[in-house]
């Protein structure tokens, strides 16, 4: 029995999403290997060799594996799957996309997103938007499972292990690649940093999130947004954060101009500590901060940064 | 070209959902019921290829009890030419799900599957790749633009990160995401027309899928809740807390 986890890594860089996986990995109580599929990705293989608790690494190492399209993926992992009984990759929409076609393609269940590890076959996963917690046993032989890496821990290193490159590629033919568009930024990526400051339609428009900056740059934090922030053209999708977009766990998450939906909730609420900055002292996000203030956020936002 | 479009009928996105007392599930007794919101963007995005005449027919599935029929009449009345009901009183997993689907698909050979990219009870974000594997075709999940010309579909994918485009060979599976359209109000006349629109009944256990659960639903329990927070003064009192009493920055 052992267990093969799919690293998550830009091809430039690897992943915190990766240490957190095989986090979780670890405690299923099997050997780890661990696959980096990919191009160009020379420094990182070395990396992942040096988490603590990797047995072996896999590198698949070809211009197919480039964009991680899930045709090539799904077909890569399974021609390696006899060795294992547990396939693990993050939450992430690369693990997302992949991974329930490489489940279909071996004929077992999936389980999705967990937040705890009880035992080798059972698992904790939030459902309905975070609102209640399964515990759900896996009665397959082989389990496939995606990882919600804001859970888990970061792991510590080791003295490096050993590399085997996979020389089998399997291009399906069945999807290209066309392009990517990547919004830029200098911040720490979202589901990684340890302070989060988020805007909701509060903010009016796209312009006063210029407003978070100064803040989120005197606090190290990642810039986040509502669905409703979105929705209405303030900010790129990829700064979602909810049910439906990112899921956070940081240290701090200060929700300025967020009324708190169902929806929102279930991607921040457990941060460790919640600010709340809202006008409406009704707003269901006060019932989860642990300090609130009913505020004006354009007279607040300027104080709080010269404050900080 | 035809569209398949497979929907959920799900708890209404507003309602919290409550876990029984006994911690066996959540209780959806007298719970408002309706179409899972990424499924009505499905259904929106083949009914605005209907109307671009790239398609030529649009039919919506669901799998479930009886009164997911609603759900599809819905579906009928914002635009979709006929309904199949797969019927079945059993709670099933996305592999069930995607297997059963399969055999409509081999049935209908649709030439685009268009399907949510999860439902909002479950939470899975599974059942269109896993119908995309069993039915060996390419997938473009988490979509937020849909372009079909020249034989493939071009798909534009919200991922970590921004936005990627992949090309498709078609025939193709698709899962919407949230920004791939704003979906249609049915209006009343469509709705009375709905009620005349074909629907075909289909039982589960007649499409020769093994239903036999792959996942056993140990407890389902509230989450830890958190304790109630204070409310501040000013912005002074904040950062001061911040710092001494939660120091987290």
């Amino acid at each position: 029995m052992k267990t093969l986890v799919i690293a998550e890594h830009d091809n430039g860089a690897l992943k915190p999403e990766t240490s957190k996986t095989i986090n979780a990995a670890v405690k299923m109580g099997f050997p780890i290997d661990v696959l980096i599929a990919g191009n160009n990705l020379s420094a990182m293989s070395s990396q992942v060799a040096s988490i603590d608790g990797v047995a072996n690494v896999l590198v698949a190492d070809n211009s197919v594996y480039e964009h991680q399209l899930a045709e090539s993926m799904s077909d890569l992992v399974l021609s390696i799957s006899d060795n294992y009984s547990h396939i693990v990759a993050s939450a992430t929409t690369t693990g997302k996309n992949f991974v329930p076609r490489v489940a279909a393609l071996l004929d077992v269940a999936q389980i999705s997103e967990i937040i705890a590890v009880v035992d080798a076959d059972t698992f904790k996963r939030p459902i309905y938007a975070g609102n209640a917690i399964a515990t759900v046993k896996s009665l397959d032989s082989k389990k496939v499972i995606t990882v919600r890496a804001s859970s888990f821990d970061l792991q510590g290193e080791q003295s490096a292990v050993a590399i085997t490159s996979i020389d089998t590629v399997s291009d399906s033919q069945l999807s290209s690649f066309v392009s990517v568009e990547q919004t830029e930024s200098e911040r720490p990526e979202l589901t990684a940093a340890s302070v989060v400051i988020s805007g909701g339609r509060g903010m009016q428009n796209g312009e006063n999130f210029a407003l978070l900056n100064g803040i989120a740059d005197k606090l190290g934090a990642a810039i986040g947004a509502s669905r409703a922030a979105v929705d209405a053209g303030f900010v790129p999708n990829d700064m979602q954060v909810g049910q439906t977009g990112k899921i956070v766990a940081p240290n701090l998450y200060i929700a300025v101009g967020i009324s708190g939906a169902i929806q929102h909730l279930a991607g921040m609420k457990d941060s460790k500590v919640i600010v709340a900055i809202n006008k409406d002292p009704d707003a269901p996000i006060f019932q989860v901060a642990d300090y609130g203030l009913v505020a004006d956020l354009f007279e607040v936002l300027p104080q709080l940064e010269s404050a900080l | 070209m035809k569209v398949l479009v497979p929907i959920k009928r799900v708890i209404d996105y507003n309602v919290k959902a409550r876990v029984k007392s006994d911690n066996s599930d959540v209780d959806l007794n007298n719970v408002k019921m309706a179409m899972n919101p990424f499924c009505e963007i499905a259904i929106e995005e083949a009914i605005r290829l209907k109307e671009a005449g790239t398609a030529t027919e649009v039919v919506a599935v669901t799998i479930g009890p009886k009164a997911s029929q609603e759900q599809l009449r819905t579906a009928l009345a914002l635009g979709a030419d006929k309904a199949i009901h797969i019927e079945t009183d059993e709670k099933l997993e996305s592999l069930h799900i995607a297997k059963l689907l399969a055999k409509i698909v081999e049935q209908e050979t649709p030439e685009l599957v268009i399907l949510g990219k999860q439902s909002i009870d479950s939470d899975n974000n599974q059942t269109g790749q896993m119908l995309a594997a069993l039915t060996n075709r390419g997938q473009g999940t988490f979509a937020s633009k849909v372009v079909i010309e020249n034989g493939k579909v071009n798909v534009t994918r919200e991922v970590d990160g921004g936005l990627q485009t992949v090309a498709l060979n078609l025939p193709a599976v698709v899962t919407t995401d949230l920004r791939l359209n704003e979906p249609r109000y049915a209006s009343l006349p469509n709705i009375m027309k709905a009620k005349r629109k074909p629907l075909e009944v289909i039982a589960a256990d007649s499409l020769g899928v093994d239903l036999t659960p792959r996942m056993q639903l140990i407890s389902v329990e509230e989450p830890a809740k958190r304790t109630a927070g204070i409310i501040v003064e000013d912005v002074a009192q904040l950062v001061e807390k911040l710092k001494t009493e939660a120091k987290v920055i």
